[in-house]
């Protein structure tokens, strides 16, 4: 099965049901979309993001009502340097969604989730643990891998492999 | 030299209260869980996971390998069911590709899929008992996990770091044999289910510990992320074979149990009678194992036989370029999940186009469920943590990654 070309035209995509539910809510919540290898990315903006995961978890036809995974990308050099990654997967329907907030790379932070998915916890702890992205709101926002006086964050790409010798 | 700062830091909250340090050396968290726990008296007040002390930045050493070199890596996350970490990451880079892999080659990974979920829940199950302090079934168990062991060994050359599955397919044939001793394993072993059920199931030792212990709701096993047989032992009916097939799943007849009580009875029911839909799959895929090639028809990323290789000007190139350079993956990112014997097992793959992967992350089950054990022990017991830490079936190389 050879690979069809991503469709990133909003138009086409409007019925999947995340997208239907946040163009409900207002048309400048989606930054834009990518449908890719049978999986739905949606770019939102940093400060939407919490409002979004709620809507999404209470939207009534296809509730996303489980958070799979929160994690990040770094791009380094470009800027925006972050990519904070949420999979969302709706139990009822069997739907998966990813959604996507770019981050600068001067203290990158973002608000935290945990209000919504109390299991956001260990993931945000992790993401801050290994690039430095911080999340406002989260309970206890300390490192969860890296030994507490670590210095830098491994996951980050001018981090190099071996560590610094 | 920044200053220590011990982690992490739980004050006692009342006069009367203490904290109690468990682990990370202690032998009923399964590795290195350190939990701390603040009591009164008999009963836990809070209690907090500590992880982190097998971190071996795994995530990162994958970013400096060619895809093909990650494979081994995988087992190593996960050492009781190598298998599994195998078949997600094949399957995310195989979806990156947009390879299309032969019938017999998905089928002998149910097949090796469904054996190492044994093998997973006999470890539990064992380790589980000797926690609670049944002796017995834990010899009983490893009696049957050492012949699925040597199973893997035929097949793979390796006991438990099997690293079989490969992009496009598997490493090498199944060995001459190999079916009929598959076939004789899957003969006795749901005989051997009952006697582990005779010594538990109805025993009043087991039950006054498990039943009505370490109670989770749906609600909060759904909000903390819980997966697989937690989750399901909550009464939440979710199994990604069933309900978002990968690997040909949906070709195969089997039950998901579910239990609604949300105890450590439930979950333990829950995974015993996986291990009798498991050998049932197993079974499924002796009898109706298709025939055919078992690596996909794509000579730049598929290794040529070592035999073609030899007399084949074309092979030899393609080998020595895979070997040398890798081959490339067209840019963009997947996210592939799995039911792992602990819940879903996720790899979240981004490709930038060349030969390495530029962020594979991998979603580990036991990382979020370890997240319920405060919901399952706190105001309970302190003799109850350790059949809620056995109950959740973590294992701590997954966990830290």
């Amino acid at each position: 099965m050879p690979l069809a070309p991503p469709i990133t035209d909003i138009e086409q995509l409007k019925n999947h049901p995340a997208v239907a539910r946040l163009l409900d809510w207002k048309d400048s919540a989606i930054q834009s979309v990518k449908f890719d290898r049978d999986e739905m990315t949606i770019h939102v903006d940093r400060s939407d993001l919490r409002e979004a995961c709620a809507l999404l978890r209470e939207a009534p036809e296809c509730p996303f009502n489980f958070l799979s995974d929160v994690t990040c990308v770094d791009w380094y050099p470009s800027d925006p340097r972050f990519e904070v990654v949420y999979h969302l997967l709706s139990i009822p329907r069997k739907e998966r969604v990813r959604l996507k907030v770019n981050l600068n790379s001067s203290s990158p932070s973002i608000d935290s989730i945990t209000p919504i998915w109390s299991g956001a916890n260990f993931f945000e702890r992790e993401v801050y643990d290994l690039f430095g992205v911080r999340f406002a709101g989260h309970p206890y926002l300390r490192r969860i891998m890296m030994p507490e006086d670590w210095e830098g964050h491994p996951l980050r790409k001018d981090y190099p492999v071996e560590g610094y010798r | 030299m920044a200053h220590l700062a011990p982690t992490p830091v739980l004050e006692p909250g009342q006069d009367r209260t203490m904290i109690l340090n468990m682990g990370p050396q202690h032998p009923s968290t399964h590795g290195v869980l350190r939990v701390l726990l603040e009591i009164d008296g008999e009963t836990v007040v809070r209690l907090m996971p500590d992880i982190g002390y097998l971190h071996t930045g795994i995530e990162k050493t994958c970013e400096a390998k060619f895809y093909q070199q990650v494979v081994p890596l995988t087992d190593r996350i996960d050492y009781l069911c190598p298998l599994t970490n195998n078949l997600c990451y094949v399957l995310a880079v195989e979806k990156l590709l947009g390879l299309e892999i032969p019938p017999k080659a998905q089928w002998m990974r149910v097949l090796l899929n469904e054996l190492t979920r044994i093998n997973s829940h006999l470890v539990w199950l064992g380790t589980h008992a000797l926690d609670i302090g049944a002796m017995t079934v834990f010899l009983y168990c490893f009696r049957e996990r050492e012949e699925i062991l040597k199973i893997f060994e035929m097949v793979s050359g390796q006991r438990m770091m099997t690293s079989y599955f490969r992009v496009g397919g598997l490493a090498l044939e199944p060995p001459l044999g190999f079916f009929d001793r598959v076939r004789d394993f899957a003969g006795i072993f749901p005989e051997r289910v009952d006697e582990y059920e005779n010594l538990l199931t109805g025993n009043p030792i087991w039950l006054m510990r498990t039943k009505g212990v370490a109670y989770i709701s749906p609600e909060d096993a759904i909000a903390l992320g819980a997966t697989g047989p937690t989750l399901r032992g909550s009464g939440v009916d979710i199994d990604l074979r069933r309900d978002m097939p990968y690997s040909s799943y949906e070709k195969f007849q089997f039950k998901v149990p579910v239990s609604q009580e949300g105890d450590v009875f439930a979950r333990y029911m829950c995974r015993v009678q996986e291990l009798r839909e498991s050998i049932g799959i197993v079974r499924q895929a002796l009898d109706g194992m298709p025939e055919g090639p078992i690596k996909a028809d794509a000579p730049h990323v598929v290794l040529p036989d070592r035999e073609k290789m030899k007399t084949q000007m074309e092979a030899l190139i393609y080998h020595f370029k895979i070997i040398t350079e890798g081959f490339q993956v067209p840019a963009g990112e997947v996210y592939q999940a799995i039911e792992s014997p602990r819940g879903e097992m996720g790899y979240y793959i981004v490709s930038d186009g060349t030969a390495k992967p530029y962020r594979v992350h991998m979603r580990s089950a036991c990382f979020a469920n370890l997240q319920t054990l405060p919901t399952m022990c706190e105001g309970r017991l302190l003799a109850d943590v350790v059949a809620a830490i056995g109950s959740i079936d973590i294992v701590l190389g997954e966990i830290d990654r």
